[in-house]
């Protein structure tokens, strides 16, 4: 608010700034201080965090805990499969919203008004989970990599996100395009994939993450198949075997062996290594996914 | 997202008249000059009906006693008994209970919280300041439940937790509390953890609104003599309103939906009357123990309470502030 700045700040003003300030620092200090902590653990002898009291740097500083967590192949493969998962979500993902979005944001389209509708509702109306699953058998898709991307594939939000940003793009540059001869494929692929990079990267970020991060439909579909584990699902069953949890009827002996020997620096290895590769390219993305968010939102 | 569409529409009519013109002819004629369009769209529009819309058909097994080797004829129907059953069991009850509580807490401050913080951050006037706040904040929506139920868990505990050894240093308690074991503690902290994780990244929009007032309000009520709690509750709070009734509308849709994530990751044996909510119970009575038909129903109850909440909200705000998304 640079136009206040005209006027001198009262003492009121003052008092109001610096206990602004001091809320802003806590609430950095409350979501920063889990990560470091869970940082200085993983880097942390085990045997000697047992003994506690570590906050956000290590006592007695060592790799180790990471070089033991790389010898489970459960998260070797887990790894790999979350890569693959995100990347061909990610990939699938956009080609869908964004073609869609674009048919949509055709007026002349004929099935404009019956695609929205048709769309729309599917963010209302969903099955639930028994008939959801039964789908998924039925397709076969039940022990395959397939159950985490085929499902998700059109999502009648990201859609929407993309259509009202090319709504925003000036007409007139399909109507030169179809001018020159161009048919709607090629301005779409020519001319509007290019100019919609902000929102794309936006969406892309949405879908990466949310294939990055889920791990229900591993515990659903493929907890017997340890060909399919993703990472998610591996930190998940360490974690949840460590609070003794049951009732977890698909955790295989597996994750038992290896939560029984894992103490709590192994944890947070594992979870560092879910979760960096995350903290490493949102940063990036940062000012792509504040304007994408926003653009529904000012005009809303 | 229908104020979108509403929006979209509203500003092309120029773009309509255009295109009509050059379009006439008859529905065919149009389909082959638009079959680029219809190449792009209906593959996966098919893809939606067959993993959005198909699954619906299973709905009908909420009235059969669905046997999974039978086919869809051989099924013997059941009429409403399912939901019977539902109604008669005490752990449907508790199950309810625990999804509305969790969800109406998890919609008041989920609501009240990010609204609050989006103010005072914009008063922030650092720059520099503001920036990093804003980049630490997010970053806990991009970690996953499963982690977020770790750190949660971690911070905690009774040894060696963050939580209660600030609380016993401080001399408010005496003895660490076992808090994730105690099902009274539960919702306060499956809210606590959402707020935690989702806080920042639900200023966002919010900001974003903040953005748009006209600074010359600011101005004018400084010529006023209007203090800065004055400016927050009479500028910046009535330029949020759109999008905060908005908002809130979409997630009062979502209410009963809530998910089963954090619960599913937070809960235990010993907090089971806390946190077993209708998805959990849908997952354990339906899918675990085979009982499709019984699941289903729990999923179509879940559903109808979703659909009947959006339409109460939705229609208080068109009545009390001319606001709504239908």
């Amino acid at each position: 608010m640079a136009a206040n700045k005209a006027f001198n700040a009262t003492r009121g003003d003052k008092i109001f700034d610096i206990c602004n300030t001091i809320v802003m620092l806590m609430v950095l200090v409350v979501t920063l201080y889990p990560f470091l902590n869970v940082l200085a653990i993983s880097l942390n002898q085990s045997t000697d965090t047992v003994r506690g009291g570590i906050h956000i740097f290590p006592r007695a500083f060592t790799l180790e805990n990471y070089a033991t967590i790389f010898q489970y192949q459960g998260l070797l493969t887990g790894a790999w499969i979350s890569v693959l998962r995100t990347v061909i979500g990610t990939v699938l993902g956009l080609l869908s919203a964004s073609m869609l979005a674009f048919t949509l944001s055709r007026v002349d389209f004929q099935a404009r008004k019956f695609i929205s509708t048709f769309l729309a509702l599917t963010m209302y109306v969903t099955a639930g989970l028994v008939p959801t699953f039964l789908l998924m058998r039925d397709l076969h898709l039940i022990g395959t990599f397939w159950v985490y991307v085929l499902p998700g594939i059109v999502s009648a939000f990201n859609v929407f996100i993309i259509r009202s940003f090319i709504d925003g793009l000036p007409y007139a540059l399909q109507e030169s395009a179809k001018l020159d001869g161009a048919n709607d494929f090629t301005i779409y692929w020519k001319v509007i994939l290019p100019l919609c990079k902000p929102v794309l990267a936006t969406i892309a970020l949405f879908l990466a993450v949310g294939q990055w991060n889920s791990w229900f439909d591993t515990y659903l579909y493929n907890a017997s198949s340890p060909e399919w584990t993703t990472l998610q699902y591996e930190l998940m069953k360490v974690l949840q075997q460590s609070t003794q949890q049951s009732g977890a009827v698909n955790a295989n002996d597996m994750a038992k062996q290896m939560a029984s020997i894992s103490p709590e620096s192994i944890r947070m290895a594992i979870t560092i290594v879910v979760t960096l590769p995350i903290l490493i390219v949102y940063p990036f993305l940062q000012k792509y996914f504040v304007s994408g968010m926003t653009l529904g939102a000012v005009k809303a | 997202m229908d104020t979108t569409t509403k929006r979209a529409s509203s500003n092309k009519g120029e773009r309509v008249s255009k295109t009509t013109i050059k379009r006439g002819g008859g529905f065919w004629k149009v389909f082959k000059q638009q079959r680029y369009l219809y190449l792009m769209s209906l593959p996966f529009v098919i893809w939606a009906f067959i993993f959005s819309y198909v699954p619906l058909w299973g709905w009908t097994m909420a009235f059969q006693n669905f046997k999974p080797a039978k086919s869809f004829f051989d099924q013997k129907w059941v009429g409403f008994d399912q939901f019977t059953a539902l109604f008669a069991d005490q752990q449907f009850y508790l199950a309810l209970r625990n999804t509305l509580a969790m969800s109406f807490m998890g919609l008041i401050f989920g609501f009240v919280v990010p609204v609050i913080f989006a103010i005072l951050l914009n008063e922030v006037k650092g720059m520099f300041f503001k920036r990093t706040v804003q980049t630490v904040s997010y970053l806990p929506h991009f970690v996953s439940w499963v982690v977020v139920a770790g750190i949660v868990t971690k911070s905690l505990s009774t040894d060696g937790g963050i939580v209660n050894e600030l609380l016993v240093s401080m001399h408010i308690i005496d003895q660490p509390i076992q808090f994730m074991a105690q099902g009274k503690w539960f919702w306060g902290i499956v809210t606590a953890s959402d707020i935690w994780k989702e806080m920042g990244w639900n200023t966002i929009i919010y900001l974003a609104a903040i953005t748009g007032i006209d600074q010359e309000q600011y101005e004018a009520s400084r010529v006023d003599g209007a203090g800065r709690f004055r400016q927050m509750w009479h500028i910046t709070l009535p330029g949020m309103r759109t999008t905060i009734t908005v908002l809130l509308i979409m997630s009062i849709g979502h209410l009963v939906s809530i998910g089963f994530e954090k619960q599913f990751l937070l809960g235990n044996n010993l907090v089971q009357d806390y946190s077993q909510v209708l998805d959990l119970y849908a997952l354990k009575y339906g899918l675990e123990m085979n009982r499709y038909s019984y699941g289903t129903a729990i999923s179509i109850f879940n559903s109808v309470i979703s659909i009947i909440l959006l339409f109460t909200a939705n229609g208080i705000f068109k009545k009390t502030t001319k606001e709504s998304i239908m």
